[in-house]
């Protein structure tokens, strides 16, 4: 094995943008289940509806403020429709009608009827919507090299993008420390705990749920901007699987902590990168082909998040004793 | 550090136990405590969903032969994978479905009016790029059929085409079947269904179109039952929702596959193997996942997510065996019969007195044994039943069993009738199942049943207003307003489920 070659790559996954997205995706999702108990299983339409405001209104010509702003707009409607109906219900509710949301955002938005606005399909190209931020970029035009990381300073998978990314998860970090020890978290930890009891305390549980929605829903959308930012804004590589991939990233580094979810994600796609690589190197193509491998790496995570559900549901940094899954 | 469920509870409070029980029997059968509603809320979802129903066709009407699909344009961070699919008479393929799997995840593209499609990607290096077959024209085959699926190298910056060349059909281009993307039928489920050109949306409102979409609702509903009265079963008396359903679904499909094309079996004994072996599949299941994690007492939540996590495995699993481009479970053009104004092939006469005949097994086996009372007794109250003699854990072994067996049987006769199975073809039905489970009353099998029929005839009845691509989502804003108005769904019974 090339250790040369493999570690750039799996140590170039720490920092990765796209690594940044799924840590604030998983960041948005720890306010709400982490924090309030709220089994959301749509994520990913969130992080789509999130994608789609900031690309189509940066197409419309809309300045990088404003564009970010749809974005969060649109994840607000979203999480209130959501809201209205099902945080009334039992949790389980509430995952079966946010992954049916999340889908139906998906199916409308590849629907052909949509092509001039959403690309349908095959989506919209991540040259249509990035000039906004790179043109904010104030550093030059170039390429940098720091060790073996080459990246662009500007230009799509740049390293303005990871300044700008990490910078936000630091942020969504520090709000979350805040909020766990603010009284409003403190709230929000009774209902994940006992909702009658909050309750019985004279406290309108569902409005701090529906508050806690919005919340973690609008950083979801801030993580769907930074997720398409390198790519393009595909529909179908926005479904459920990315959910999913938020849930384990989320019980990989531990629900309700703060710093779970970006550790949750560096490790996540580093062992992914490291899997991958690594059979590439091994396994000859005649045995494994390529996109075997990456069907490889999908098993190994789905056995993952069953046996960290099952064994270690506090992940890596929880507390078992802070979270409990069951509490309602 | 291993037992991990009770224990917080336990940790924060003496009486944990006791709240867990009592938390128990309130989801479960407490009293008729309804959830406040305002009306605000409800007329604010259902303008939504006057929205979305109103706003689409309003979309469809607009131009959309000029709105192609803006092509891929490649530059210094994208690649182009492109392609141009003509019919063997020339004329171009309109709604073919082409995808590409590879360093940047599964993409999808759907070939437009002048036959073209494009797939822009942002990792360069190899795909491997399926034509679905069943997306194709009736009558039409490739003229190298080893050439699909084919693998292409990508750079960025570059376009690299795939062309799947059509033409040489053996007899004549229109010989007849009526194949899946053919008029108003549904196509194969290798994505969720839309995969149509959208242009029949909105299209005029005969009653002949009118009559072939309801006896197709009615067609689907029915399969969809077979996979949903399970779901329905396990939640009634484990009270999991089980995510991995659409799997066994799956899993119906490609054994009968595997069963007829690598191993070279008639069809029905293959059918016959494959239910089996489903079935088989969920006694496996239970005895080695479910029953140990109930004895764990793992609690509800954490089994829904490991669902989640096996679905996840399991539909891998499928692809890295089996690639992710549809399967053909027959490859003969099915002979088609018309009653009056309605057009059905034989095979799907035959699934449903199959599915009829099935469900019918199923009601009286809930109705008239003893075996099926006991399991309307754990359905109702778990701790009762087993105080009265009845074998809960027995039972819910019986349950996941006929679950497996029905949802293999959906999975095979949807493969029949979509005309292709997949690795997702269950997976693209789960939400469905779960919208039709929830119309019915969660847990009630009978509901489930007359919720799938709803479901069926919702989704294919709504793409006479709805794009066809769309009409999946139809089904599904259903479910939030059945969630909104009656959470108990249709013959559910009145319970507190907040």
């Amino acid at each position: 094995m090339d250790w040369s070659r493999i570690l750039p790559i799996v140590l170039g996954e720490f920092f990765a943008p796209t690594t940044a997205a799924y840590a604030l995706a998983a960041i948005g999702l720890n306010i709400h289940f982490g924090l309030t108990g709220l089994l959301n299983m749509g994520q990913a339409g969130f992080m789509l509806l999130g994608a789609y405001g900031f690309a189509i209104a940066t197409i419309a010509g809309w300045p990088l403020w404003a564009a970010v702003l749809v974005a969060i707009a649109a994840a607000t409607v979203f999480a209130l429709i959501l809201g209205i109906p099902t945080l009334k219900l039992r949790g389980d509710y509430l995952a079966i009608v946010t992954i049916a949301a999340a889908e139906i955002v998906r199916l409308v938005g590849r629907s052909t009827a949509l092509t001039d606005l959403t690309g349908a399909s095959s989506g919209l190209r991540g040259n249509q919507y990035k000039y906004t931020f790179q043109d904010a970029s104030p550093f030059p035009d170039g390429n940098w090299a720091i060790g073996p990381f080459e990246y662009a300073v500007n230009a799509s998978n740049s390293w303005w993008l990871r300044i700008v990314g990490w910078a936000v998860v630091l942020l969504a970090c520090l709000l979350v420390w805040l909020l766990i020890r603010s009284p409003w978290g403190r709230v929000l930890k009774g209902i994940r705990e006992d909702e009658d009891a909050v309750r019985s305390l004279g406290k309108n549980v569902y409005s701090y749920k529906m508050q806690s929605l919005v919340l973690g829903g609008v950083i979801g959308a801030v993580a769907g901007i930074l997720y398409v930012l390198p790519r393009a804004v595909q529909p179908d590589s926005m479904g459920r699987s990315m959910t999913f991939f938020v849930w384990t990233i989320l019980l990989l580094g531990g629900a309700a902590t703060v710093f779970g979810p970006v550790l949750g994600s560096i490790i996540f796609w580093a062992v992914l990168a490291f899997i991958k690589i690594t059979m590439r190197e091994v396994v000859p193509t005649t045995v494994l082909r390529n996109e075997q491998i990456e069907q490889f790496g999908w098993i190994i995570v789905g056995v993952t998040l069953m046996l960290l559900i099952i064994f270690r549901p506090q992940g890596i940094l929880g507390d078992k004793k802070e979270l409990a899954i069951n509490a309602h | 550090m291993l037992d991990s469920a009770a224990e917080p509870l336990l940790a924060h409070d003496p009486n944990g136990r006791r709240s867990q029980v009592r938390s128990r029997v309130l989801d479960r059968s407490a009293p008729l405590l309804q959830a406040r509603r305002t009306a605000a809320p409800l007329l604010l979802l259902l303008a939504l969903a006057a929205m979305t129903l109103v706003a689409a066709p309003a979309q469809a009407g607009a131009p959309v032969a000029t709105a192609a699909a803006p092509a891929c344009v490649a530059d210094a961070s994208t690649g182009c994978i492109v392609g141009t699919l003509r019919t063997s008479t020339g004329d171009p393929v309109t709604g073919a479905v082409v995808t590409a799997v590879g360093p940047a995840g599964e993409l999808t593209a759907t070939s437009d009016a002048t036959g073209r499609w494009s797939i822009p990607v942002t990792d360069p290096g190899e795909y491997v790029v399926t034509l679905d077959v069943a997306t194709i024209p009736a009558g039409e085959v490739l003229r190298d059929p080893g050439n699909n699926p084919r693998t292409v190298q990508v750079g960025l910056g570059a376009s690299a085409a795939a062309l799947f060349p059509l033409g040489e059909p053996a007899a004549g281009g229109s010989g007849g079947g009526d194949e899946p993307s053919d008029g108003p039928t549904p196509t194969p489920g290798t994505d969720d269904g839309g995969t149509q050109s959208s242009s029949t949306g909105g299209g005029g409102i005969t009653a002949s179109r009118v009559a072939q979409l309801t006896v197709n609702g009615l067609v689907f509903g029915t399969l969809l039952a077979l996979a949903s009265v399970g779901l329905s079963l396990i939640y009634g008396t484990t009270g999991l929702s089980n995510f991995a359903h659409g799997e066994q679904v799956s899993l119906g499909g490609i054994l009968a596959y595997v069963g007829t094309q690598l191993v070279g079996l008639p069809l029905i004994p293959s059918a016959i193997i494959a239910v089996l072996l489903g079935a088989a599949t969920g006694w496996l299941q239970d005895a080695f996942l479910w029953r140990p994690l109930r004895r764990r007492g793992v609690g509800m939540i954490q089994q829904m997510i490991v669902t989640i996590g096996l679905s996840m495995a399991i539909s891998y699993v499928y692809q890295f065996f089996f690639g992710a481009g549809p399967l053909r479970i027959v490859t003969e053009t099915p002979t088609s019969v018309t009653l009056g104004p309605v057009r059905l092939t034989v095979t799907t006469l035959w699934s449903m007195l199959i599915a009829v005949v099935a469900l019918g097994a199923v009601a009286y086996f809930l109705l008239r044994t003893r075996a099926g009372r006991a399991t309307r007794a754990v359905s109702d109250n778990p701790a009762l039943s087993a105080a009265s003699g009845i074998s809960v854990n027995r039972t819910i072994r019986l349950v996941w069993v006929i679950g497996a067996g029905l949802a293999a049987l959906g999975g095979v006769l949807v493969g029949l009738y979509f005309g292709a199975t997949s690795w997702y073809s269950g997976g693209a039905m789960l939400l469905l199942m779960f919208a039709a489970v929830t119309l019915g009353g969660l847990g009630a099998a009978f509901g489930a049943l007359a919720g799938s029929i709803v479901i069926g005839l919702v989704v294919e009845l709504s793409s006479l207003w709805i794009p066809t691509d769309m009409r999946y989502a139809s089904a599904l804003v259903i479910l939030i307003l059945v969630l909104l108005v009656r959470p108990q769904g249709i013959l559910g019974r009145a319970t507190r489920v907040g």
